[in-house]
């Protein structure tokens, strides 16, 4: 797997989210409790690129975003959307290196 | 059913005084016969099961599946299964219900022959029908028409055949028995009554048809025959127990065989030469057997009304108490609709003061209510026909559950009474699902529902709680009860506030509810790290949210009063960055198009400028629109600009739970529009009238006149009140003017509050409101000055 380092931890704070460039496609990247997610940034709905500016939290127990723009929510893990079946976003791996964020697209 | 209920009333869940063995025949414990025919609709054995796993282990019950007791050895206490197992009791209890009677005619064991009982059966039934065309029911009782219903969700062609002159013989009359055969029939089931059925025809060695006694025939790929049930009391009577005359093992108001070291409860057991096909006996059986064997209680078994409510085919059939007017002298009150199918009859006592029962066809929406008419003894209203008539004009038809007196019977199946329910319900069971778990009520047949959903809402009404008015999943407080314990236990992060009184990780509803009331009680930087996470959209960056993911930026401008060098900046700050100006409505400037990692400099350019946060991307104050006022206006009374950017530069940051707009207007021509604000002065030659929780938008509706000709001082003190008031006790997103619709008592009460203090909040409203006055800064300011804030407007984290 090619893991492309894009920023270190600390640059996330604890429970947002950023956007990050990254091979050409924009990546949302969050952090929620000790976990690090990556999803597309593109809003399927509002269709702009704007999920990484979401309030991050849970839903019966499932980490997710929702969109800035009209408040759908999608699941961290998986980019589907919990308020629409029919939609989700694709979503890429991430992991923590030597306290650095990388992300594989 | 009724043996389970009856192990649960032993243990109580846990580990009782009696070592337990429970044997049964089936592969599997007790499940919801009631609803077996769910089986057919997508519920599986797990969703029916009624005992949870590994519930009876942990109660320490022992259990013997898929063996059958044989024989009862009386002498030596102890019984012997089917595989051998020899099991020694003190105590023995036959639950063994009752089996399906099948009538003896000639080819009833063909294959594809069925009946409706077990799981095991309704597994067969489906497996047969899949190659089969025809389906018919012998018996046109309850169980027959649930069997139909089934067989023609299996897709078959059904018939269903009732030896009677009409369908459930036992519940209706041929009334009730017409309007139901007609709804059966509309719903593609052909029904034959007045048909004794004589042979089962077999071909090739599996069913094909029926032969009837006037001669007729009736081809059929699938049988199944539901004429009646007869009690399991084989075992009793090998053991030489008294046996019913009419079948059922005898028990006495104790359940008591014959042997008292023999118990009886449900379908098996027979009381005053009757057996009981029904769950709600059962049940009440399993009790005073479960007291008798604690010796821990004198109920008695003293007979059941046998009412049922059922919902066959989708059609409602009920009949409750003296359904057939058997009382001498009883009257009856009957509606018939043949166009809604519709049948609905009651029986009046004799002296007509009390209802002695009745049946429902078509609509049995209010069972519940005329059951408990019944079974309490309740006196009629004037006009009985009223309890049966459809609603008319919104008005709804009956009496409420209000009506009911506490010692009313609400679920028969399980006992319950109006006092337990009202009881569970002070004890904090404020949702149906929390009543049933608690009191059981409404987890046997159901059809109580309705009237324990009717005292929940009515006992509600009566504590004044709201329904679900929790803010999210998160949070089982309303946003008023949170901001009082952010004010109580001085909570500063939401961290603080969803450990101690939340759960889970928060959600984009609660987490800008909480950084509002944060912000109200405390009025820190909106910005502090672990507030960040908590802004919503235009919170988080400070700006507007556009719909193409750009923002737009307002400045402040109090009242509307501006220099001409702030206009021309202004000006310069759109060109150099591009954006779309455009005045708004609060009399100030709006820029389009700014780009996240514009924002840190457009802003470091217009605070140069001598500008400062508008707030217009918070649930905050807005702006105070202003008429220009006796400055110049020749009609002017008062400096209502003046004014303006007095109230403004005062209010300027508070946190709220939704926007908030004020106006001065400086005279009565009200150009500033102040009647249509969440507050607002109007100048008086006396002074100013205040004016609150008015709004546009969406719902346009006047402000109220709080205080009349009050002085500029008294009427900053009353809205110094007033907002704080309202900030505390808003729900979230609720603007003043809908917050003033829900507030009981409405403008006096208001007035009581804010001018004559009478909850005695007066100082701590004007010393809470005076600290946010106090701490305020400009966002943008303090943001602009930080370069670590300044670098989380950066498009991309990972780009230069």
């Amino acid at each position: 797997m090619n893991w492309i380092d894009v920023c270190s931890l600390d640059e996330v704070l604890p429970d947002t989210g950023v956007c990050a460039l990254v091979e050409g496609k924009q990546v949302a990247i969050f952090r929620l409790g000790p976990e690090v997610y990556a999803l597309d940034n593109f809003d399927p709905f509002s269709k702009t690129f704007v999920l990484s500016r979401g309030i991050v939290g849970d839903r019966d127990g499932i980490p997710k975003v929702a969109s800035p723009m009209y408040k759908q929510s999608f699941d961290l893990r998986t980019g589907n959307c919990l308020d629409d079946k029919a939609v989700s976003v694709p979503s890429y791996d991430v992991r923590i290196c030597d306290g650095r964020i990388q992300v594989s697209v | 059913m009724v043996g389970h209920k009856l192990v649960e009333s032993l243990t109580g869940g846990g580990p009782g005084v009696f070592d337990v063995t429970v044997v049964g025949e089936e592969p599997r414990l007790a499940y919801d016969r009631v609803n077996l025919s769910k089986y057919f609709d997508g519920k599986s054995a797990a969703d029916l099961a009624l005992a949870e796993p590994g519930s009876y282990e942990r109660a320490g019950i022992a259990v013997t599946l898929s063996d059958r007791v044989t024989s009862i050895d009386r002498a030596a206490r102890r019984v012997l299964t089917a595989q051998g197992r020899v099991l020694p009791y003190d105590k023995l209890v036959l639950a063994t219900g009752s089996s399906p009677f099948v009538p003896p005619l000639p080819g009833k064991d063909a294959p594809g022959c069925f009946v409706y009982r077990t799981l095991d059966d309704l597994d067969a039934i489906r497996a047969w029908a899949a190659s089969a065309g025809v389906g018919v029911v012998v018996g046109g009782g309850l169980l027959g028409l649930e069997a139909a219903n089934a067989l023609k969700n299996l897709g078959l062609e059904t018939h269903v055949v009732e030896m009677a002159s009409r369908l459930m013989p036992l519940q209706v009359d041929e009334m009730g028995g017409a309007i139901l055969r007609r709804r059966i029939e509309s719903l593609g089931v052909a029904v034959h009554t007045g048909m004794a059925t004589k042979q089962v025809v077999s071909r090739d060695g599996s069913v094909c048809g029926l032969l009837f006694a006037d001669g007729g025939e009736l081809a059929a790929d699938l049988v199944v025959f539901s004429a009646g049930i007869r009690a399991r009391d084989e075992l009793a009577r090998g053991a030489g127990l008294t046996i019913g005359a009419r079948g059922g093992v005898v028990i006495d108001d104790r359940c008591r065989t014959s042997d008292p070291d023999v118990l009886a409860v449900g379908e098996c057991a027979s009381w005053d030469g009757r057996t009981f096909g029904l769950v709600a006996p059962g049940y009440r059986m399993a009790e005073v057997a479960a007291q008798e064997l604690l010796a821990s209680g004198t109920g008695t078994f003293a007979g059941f009304d046998m009412s049922t409510k059922l919902k066959l085919m989708g059609v409602d059939v009920a009949s409750f108490g003296d359904a057939f007017g058997l009382e001498p002298g009883a009257h009856v009150v009957s509606i018939v609709d043949s166009v809604a199918g519709v049948y609905k009859k009651l029986v009046v006592s004799a002296d007509k003061e009390r209802l002695l029962g009745g049946m429902l066809v078509g609509d049995a929406s209010v069972y519940g209510q005329l059951l408990a008419l019944v079974q309490n003894k309740i006196r009629l209203p004037p006009h009985p026909e009223d309890l049966i008539l459809p609603a008319r004009e919104g008005k709804p038809a009956g009496f409420g559950a209000d009506a009911l007196p506490m010692e009313a019977t609400i679920c028969s199946c399980h006992n319950v009474g109006k006092q337990a329910i009202c009881a569970a319900i002070a004890g904090q069971n404020m949702t149906v699902g929390a009543i049933k778990a608690c009191t059981k009520a409404g987890t046997g047949c159901g059809s109580c529902v309705p009237l324990v959903t009717e005292i929940l809402k009515a006992e509600l009404k009566k504590l004044g709680v709201t329904v679900h008015n929790y803010l999210c999943e998160h949070f089982p407080h309303t946003r008023q009860e949170l901001f009082h314990l952010v004010k109580v236990h001085d909570l500063k992060t939401f961290g603080e506030v969803i450990e101690h009184h939340g759960k889970g990780r928060g959600c984009e509803i609660c987490k800008p509810a909480v950084a509002s009331i944060l912000a109200s009680a405390w009025n820190e930087y909106v910005w502090k790290d672990e507030h960040v996470p908590l802004q919503d959209t235009n919170d988080r960056f400070l700006a507007n949210i556009q719909r193409d993911g750009t923002y737009s930026v307002v400045p402040r401008v109090p009242g509307g009063e501006i220099t001409a060098d702030q206009l021309i900046s202004l000006g310069e700050v759109a060109k150099r960055y591009g954006l779309y100006p455009k005045i708004t409505g609060g009399q100030r400037v709006d820029l389009f198009g700014a780009s996240v990692d514009q924002l840190p400099n457009v802003w470091r350019d217009l605070i140069a400028a001598g500008f400062e946060s508008g707030h217009a991307y918070g649930k905050a104050l807005r702006t105070v629109k202003s008429c220009v006022g006796s400055t110049w206006c020749r009609y002017g009374v008062q400096d209502s600009v003046g004014m303006a950017i007095k109230l403004e530069n005062r209010y300027k940051g508070l946190r709220s739970p939704h926007k908030l707009k004020g106006a001065a207007s400086g005279c009565a021509r009200e150009c500033a529009e102040a009647q249509g604000k969440d507050f607002g002065v109007i100048a008086t030659d006396k002074g100013y009238n205040l004016y609150v929780c008015g709004n546009g938008g969406m719902k346009p509706q006047h402000a109220q006149l709080l205080a009349a000709d009050v002085d500029e001082e008294t009427a900053i003190r009353y809205l110094d009140r007033f907002l704080m008031f309202y900030v505390r006790t808003a729900d979230r997103l609720e603007r003043t003017a809908t917050w003033f619709n829900k507030l009981e008592g409405g403008i006096a009460y208001l007035r009581q509050v804010v001018i004559d203090d009478s909850l005695g909040l007066g100082d701590e409203l004007e010393r809470d409101m005076q600290r946010i006055v106090d701490s305020y800064q400009c966002e943008w300011r303090t943001t602009v000055e930080d370069p670590e804030k300044v670098k989380r407007f950066r498009q991309f984290v990972n780009v230069p």
